[in-house]
């Protein structure tokens, strides 16, 4: 595939057509994508947590939706997307191991959809695609040229979001 | 806190010296249940960043089975046992007395044998660590999931996200002598847990 950029955990990367970005292995995490269908320039960010709030200074703003989405849309503008134009769509927020106690630490991945659901209203900024939940870890990607989000599993095949 | 990016040499030899003997009690016990020798390898006690965690078990998309542990006491944390889907298949055809090569996906009874490896295996370590530290820990149920290695590993991680952006890992490999099982298992203490452990084995 050609210019297959990959996005790392608690990382975002912005690109534009004919790049694919795609990151591996998330369970809880989400990745989310903003796309400018005209421009064919976008971003994907993978998170880790909902909120940055217990933080230290230290910490990479990336790893939070919170302070990652903030980031990644100045960066999409800056690099030539329309604001307005700029869609989103969603995938991840597993629950990896079901426990009969879960504790709010093992559903990170509903708090986190929850939270990317909440900034991107704030930002005003639609989603086209979802797909949250489950128990089982994806890898997602974003075709730079289409806009196409690709959703793999393991168990359950690949389809587009 | 501790802070955990400014351990000396010495807490770190500390470290890896429990993790040496945990590991080993964990060994001997799949080995005795198997009736295979198991080999070690000398454990890893490294602090890695997030990112760099799942390219320990060859990379985030990886299919691994992993049996999840969390451990109660004075120094909580996570215990974790990885292993890639051939080894897991090869682990469940020796314990359920099948041919090699029969197991190709995991039923219930199969999880559920597995899951009991990962207890007997955390409890011999923290027995260990026990004996080492004089901090007594207790795991909780053990749960299974096989996934993607950066899936499956994300729910260590997303807690000591909550702090850091690097891990400290206590991470030994197993191997059978036929070499059909290679496991990994991680114990990673909660960001505050690590002073007390330090504190207990009297390590400046």
């Amino acid at each position: 595939m050609p210019d297959l950029i990959r996005v790392g955990m608690a990382d975002y990367k912005v690109g534009k057509s004919p790049a694919t970005l795609i990151s591996y292995g998330l369970g809880s995490c989400i990745g989310i994508s903003l796309y400018d269908p005209q421009t064919k320039i976008g971003g994907l960010l993978h998170i880790m947590l909902p909120d940055s709030t217990q933080a230290r200074a230290s910490d990479n703003p990336a790893k939070f939706a919170d302070t990652g989405l903030p980031l990644m849309l100045d960066d999409v503008v800056k690099a030539g997307a329309s604001r307005s134009r700029l869609v989103a769509k969603i995938a991840g927020g597993a629950q990896m191991f079901a426990f009969s106690n879960a504790t709010d630490v093992m559903r990170v991945g509903a708090r986190n959809a929850e939270a990317v659901k909440k900034m991107l209203k704030s930002f005003n900024i639609r989603i086209i695609g979802e797909d949250t939940g489950g128990t089982y870890g994806r890898t997602v990607s974003i075709d730079l040229v289409t806009g196409a989000y690709k959703v793999k599993t393991i168990d359950r095949g690949e389809k587009e979001i | 806190m501790l802070d955990e990016f400014d351990l000396s040499v010495n807490q770190l030899d500390a470290l890896r010296e429990i993790g040496n003997v945990g590991a080993g009690n964990s060994a001997t016990a799949l080995s005795q249940i198997i009736n295979k020798r198991i080999d070690m390898n000398v454990p890893k006690v490294a602090l890695v960043p997030l990112d760099a965690v799942p390219d320990l078990v060859g990379g985030p998309d990886t299919i691994v089975v992993g049996v999840f542990l969390r451990v109660y006491g004075k120094a909580p944390g996570n215990i974790l046992f990885l292993l890639p889907q051939k080894s897991a298949f090869y682990l469940v055809d020796t314990l359920m007395g099948k041919s090699h090569g029969d197991t190709q996906q995991l039923d219930f009874m199969d999880e559920s044998a597995l899951m009991e490896i990962g207890n007997i295996l955390a409890g011999a370590y923290l027995n260990a660590f026990f004996t080492f530290t004089q901090i007594s820990m207790l795991p909780s149920i053990p749960a299974l999931a096989m996934d993607m290695a950066g899936a499956i590993l994300n729910v260590v991680l997303v807690q000591l996200g909550q702090m850091g952006d690097q891990a400290l890992v206590i991470e030994t490999e197993f191997l059978s002598d036929d070499d059909g099982i290679n496991g990994h298992f991680f114990l990673v203490p909660d960001p505050g847990s690590l002073r007390t452990i330090i504190t207990a084995v009297g390590v400046e």
